[in-house]
């Protein structure tokens, strides 16, 4: 197991303070803080090596090639992709999705057939399969949730189908901490016949990931929230079914040959890399996931369970708090609420105090909505926080309370 | 928590803890409905005129202390005026609330005079006054 404190000195934001208190990240779920060699990678780029990619023949941009596709080797090695074809950088777990929803699902879904998703997606994996589902008359199934946040797979075994034509759920949930049974639900796909999506947004930053293990079709996931930059992403797709579907985006570098009436594709991976890339940011998702493999996602998966456990028991001491999700078996985020404060005041008092948490709908209205809430607030942690910094939240949790009940007397 | 005593006021607190004028009204001749899709805040305004004065008005839906305290004191303020003096009021408020213009001393109003220092908050103290606004124009 590694050591949390030597880890700290990586992250150089960490040292910051907030007015006079010390920062208190807890906001991991939105976007992870980077380690310095994260950031010298990004300027080393720039600095030294910058070009664009795969096209003049000049050293400048045979470095800049050579970084990028090793970045693509490096991310197709943490997911355990057999190999790079179907490893296709995007600019998030977002545009990742709506890739295969736009691409696959514009070519492949038909009246009657049906996608079957959770009650617990992220707007990104449900509002893209919304326009797919307008655009062919396709239909949307939802699987619901039990009690504890895990989902109902009874109904998941019911709803799967002759119809289903695409399953697409998420890993990990980013409201409740569950880590959702995929490989099983992987099993009901193809047993049906049809393909699975995983959103990977909140796995692959804290859990080992291996697509081959997960059995799924295709695997989506976000640099930011894994140590990486903003503006890089990740889709995995079965080399076959990519190369069967249409292109996503049309322009340079996509193309094999381009006449004025039409034009044939690229080789994978690059039929589906359109432009210029993010190219700084995907070699800076490289040096993030060296960062993480050579810590050991085992171990950052050990420290974030047991800090996620630490959270909830502590959290739930405080009298009236509500927490969602199951009490085991959680990633490292708990989401809350106190009676008579509003997530965000909340929050807000939570920063004066250094406290940094997210409150609000966490872009999930439907599971929202079927807790019977408006919002919550959420700490969610990452590799680097600390049990201190979860009392820290607890202490001002508690000054909160005291604070809004001084006025309710 | 120094920001809360500047922020969290007994004022704001008073209005968001014993709200004035919440509640609904039926067959309202203004009824707007507004929400801030940030935070899932939402507040239904509800007026009654008499001629070209407002003689009643009320609020329901939830959100933060800010949105509820900001709603109960805009009813305060609307309650008896005439449409002009109404949209008169609102952007009034909303110059106070970019800086535009100094919020009135002796009011209640004044105590929402932090919230400028937390723009993500502003939106939060506007909601209600928006939606009045929204009303007066297609309740004409």
């Amino acid at each position: 197991m590694y050591d949390v404190e030597e880890i700290r000195k990586d992250f150089p934001i960490l040292e910051r303070r907030i007015g006079e208190k010390k920062l208190v990240y807890l906001d991991n779920a939105a976007t992870s803080q980077k380690p310095r060699r994260v950031i010298e990678t990004l300027t080393a780029y720039y600095v030294e090596h910058n070009a664009n990619i795969h096209r003049a023949v000049h050293r400048l941009a045979e470095e800049a090639t050579t970084a990028y596709e090793e970045a693509r080797e490096k991310v197709a090695v943490f997911l355990g992709a057999p190999e790079t074809t179907g490893l296709i950088f995007t600019r998030g777990t977002t545009e990742s999705i709506n890739l295969v929803a736009h691409a696959w699902g514009r070519k492949h879904l038909r009246e009657g057939d049906e996608v079957v998703l959770t009650e617990t997606e992220h707007h990104s994996n449900l509002v893209p399969w919304q326009l797919a589902a307008r655009d062919t008359g396709a239909r949307l199934r939802f699987i619901s949730i039990l009690e504890d946040g895990t989902l109902d797979m009874e109904e998941a075994e019911r709803l799967i189908g002759p119809r289903t034509k695409m399953v697409a759920c998420i890993h990990a949930s980013n409201v409740l901490g569950t880590i959702n049974l995929v490989e099983r639900l992987a099993e009901l796909t193809h047993e049906a016949g049809a393909l699975m999506l995983v959103d990977g947004a909140q796995s692959a930053p804290h859990l080992p990931v291996d697509v081959k293990k997960l059995g799924c079709d295709f695997f989506a996931c976000s640099g930011h929230k894994m140590l990486g930059p903003t503006g890089v992403g990740v889709l995995w797709g079965r080399p076959e079914l990519l190369e069967e579907m249409d292109p996503f985006l049309g322009g340079g570098e996509m193309i094999r040959e381009v006449h004025l009436d039409h034009s044939t594709w690229n080789d994978l991976p690059y039929k589906f890399e359109a432009g210029t890339m993010n190219i700084a940011q995907a070699v800076g998702l490289g040096a993030a996931v060296d960062y993480l493999s050579e810590l050991g996602m085992e171990d950052v998966r050990e420290h974030e369970r047991r800090l996620g456990e630490y959270a909830y028991r502590r959290l739930s001491e405080i009298g009236g708090i509500v927490l969602y999700g199951p009490k085991e078996d959680r990633t490292g985020l708990v989401s809350f609420s106190l009676p008579d404060v509003h997530p965000h005041d909340l929050s807000q008092l939570l920063d004066e105090e250094g406290v940094a948490i997210r409150s609000g709908h966490h872009c999930c209205q439907p599971l929202i909505r079927r807790l019977g809430v408006v919002a919550t607030a959420r700490a969610s942690f990452y590799l680097y926080n600390t049990e201190e910094e979860v009392d820290a939240l607890v202490e001002a949790l508690v000054r909160v309370r005291e604070f809004f009940g001084a006025f309710a007397r | 928590m120094s920001m809360m005593r500047e922020l969290y006021t007994q004022v704001i607190m008073d209005h968001y803890q014993r709200p004035r004028n919440r509640g609904e009204l039926e067959g309202a001749d203004l009824q707007e409905h507004l929400l801030n899709p940030l935070c899932g805040d939402e507040v239904t305004v509800y007026a009654v005129f008499d001629g070209d004065r407002v003689s009643d008005v009320k609020f329901s839906g939830h959100g933060c202390s800010i949105s509820q305290a900001s709603t109960s004191m805009m009813t305060e303020r609307l309650s008896g005026k005439s449409r002009k003096e109404a949209e008169a009021e609102i952007e009034g408020f909303k110059a106070m609330m970019v800086g535009e213009r100094e919020f009135p001393e002796t009011d209640d109003l004044a105590a929402l005079k932090g919230v400028i220092q937390y723009p993500s908050r502003i939106k939060c103290a506007t909601l209600a006054w928006t939606a009045f606004q929204k009303g007066l124009l297609e309740s004409k």
